[in-house]
């Protein structure tokens, strides 16, 4: 049926070296016009760049494989730098290779498959729901800095659920956790999830909730690139926090929540306190209230010692003492100006004393000169004053006596 | 404000302790409500500290029947 290059036993009876089998086999697949062009679609693994330049990798899907080589020719004109996992659209030639005993693809083209449609889709959906407004920034609600409970979407299944709940265990066991599983992966995926958000959010005993995945493709990560999902998020009343894949993973629920992680463990911290961090707080505070209350019973003691010692100044004591003493002036003072009027006195008197002696009768007699008077006691001034025989009284310095008027 | 302290969570108890120390700090109280003050923050502390130690995280789950169970873990 096909025309053959290759020389070949004709006879079943005779035997292939497997060179001869295997450039047959070879020959069947090149003559097939369908296999020098094929376009085929599938998810990289087993990645390998050797150091030559070329690629070795297995493109694969749910049920089978395929290998594939691309020289350094055609790989130096890749604009991207393909890796295991990635969904690519490749284009080449199918043939075997006789040394390795396997049909592979020749691969002469590459590009991310359908991640062209999706990166499209994904800008296009985020600029009509930045036009709306949904990553507003200034509607974006503040996380309750201390929760009492965790509403968590995310799948039962998944490490990133264990994740989540070993770090709110660690951090925070004062919390507990509301878990709304949901399919986080594949068509129903969005649905499951605004459905989850939604019965969160209805709940007044909810303070936080927290939209988590673990890392995957981006196909994996799709359905929160969902417009429903995001405007669940937007319209929500608790605040949101995402924690969607790896770190360099953005995710449209990701620009609409109200914080953004980049992990779901990452996502379990921000929602919570660390109480480790606050047991210091709670000891420095009371400390705070024990010096505060020795600092108060301090400043009572004091008062209570300054008002005693304001009473005794007050105390009878001392007014007794400056009664004393006031007494004690005041008699210096008496003694001192009734000593002054004394002294002025005495001097009055010896004066008087001195100006009475000047004018005396005593001072005449007693330069002896006499006082007579007639026995009635009338002077005599004159010879005519006296008659004689006449008893008169003579007075002298010392004394007096009588005398008898001899003539006249 | 005198609510029993057991009843109170973590998260006010701290608060109502920080209150507390800032009265004290305030001054203008008089000895007996210092002392008041000074009495209820030291409990509001120890049931602080009692929360921490005793805590242990509570995870529930909603099921596909609409019930809400407590998740062992």
């Amino acid at each position: 049926m096909f025309p053959s290059l290759v020389d070949r036993p004709d006879s079943p009876a005779e035997t292939w070296s497997v060179t001869e089998l295997t450039a047959y086999i070879r020959e069947l697949f090149d003559l097939d016009l369908r296999l020098q062009e094929v376009r085929v679609m599938g998810e990289i693994s087993n990645f390998l760049q050797a150091r030559s330049g070329h690629l070795y990798f297995t493109l694969k899907d749910e049920q089978a494989q395929l290998k594939c080589v691309m020289w350094r020719s055609s790989a130096e004109r890749l604009r991207f730098r393909p890796q295991d996992g990635d969904a690519v659209l490749a284009r080449g030639r199918v043939t075997v290779y006789d040394v390795g005993g396997v049909y592979q693809l020749y691969v002469e083209g590459l590009t991310p498959a359908g991640r062209g449609d999706l990166a499209q889709a994904f800008e296009q959906l985020k600029d009509q729901l930045a036009a709306d407004g949904l990553f507003d920034p200034a509607h974006k609600k503040p996380i309750p800095s201390f929760p009492h409970k965790i509403g968590l979407v995310t799948s039962l299944d998944a490490a990133a659920l264990q994740d989540i709940l070993n770090v709110l265990r660690r951090r925070c066991p004062l919390v507990s956790v509301l878990i709304a599983p949901t399919l986080v992966q594949g068509v129903d995926a969005p649905a499951a999830i605004v459905r989850a958000l939604r019965w969160l959010d209805g709940r007044t005993d909810v303070d936080t909730i927290i939209l988590a995945r673990g890392g995957g493709s981006l196909e994996d990560l799709w359905a929160f690139n969902d417009e429903g999902v995001a405007r669940a998020i937007y319209t929500a009343r608790h605040p949101i926090i995402t924690g969607i894949g790896h770190e360099t993973d953005f995710t449209i629920a990701d620009f609409v929540a109200d914080l953004r992680a980049p992990t779901p463990s990452a996502a379990a911290e921000l929602a919570v306190p660390d109480l480790a961090e606050l047991r210091p707080v709670l000891r420095g505070l009371q400390e705070e209230l024990t010096t505060r209350m020795q600092t108060i019973l301090r400043q009572n003691r004091w008062q209570v010692q300054a008002l005693a010692r304001a009473l005794t100044h007050l105390g009878p004591q001392t007014r007794l003492d400056s009664h004393r003493q006031r007494t004690d002036t005041l008699l210096a003072r008496l003694a001192q100006s009734v000593g002054r009027r004394l002294e002025r006195d005495l001097n009055h008197l010896q004066v008087a004393q001195a100006r009475l002696a000047a004018v005396s009768p005593l001072a005449t007699l007693a330069r002896g000169y006499a006082i007579v008077r007639h026995a009635d006691g009338r002077l005599v001034r004159h010879v005519s004053d006296v008659d004689s025989g006449d008893l008169l009284q003579v007075q002298v310095a010392d004394g007096g006596f009588g005398a008898r008027v001899v003539e006249g | 404000m005198e609510v029993e302290i057991a009843e109170l969570t973590f998260e006010v108890a701290l608060q109502e302790l920080e209150e507390t120390v800032g009265r004290l700090e305030a001054g203008d109280l008089t000895l007996d409500e210092a002392i008041a003050l000074y009495e209820r923050g030291q409990k509001l502390a120890t049931h602080c500290n009692t929360l921490l130690d005793q805590a242990t995280l509570r995870v529930e789950q909603l099921t596909a029947d609409g019930e809400i169970v407590r998740r062992e873990e």
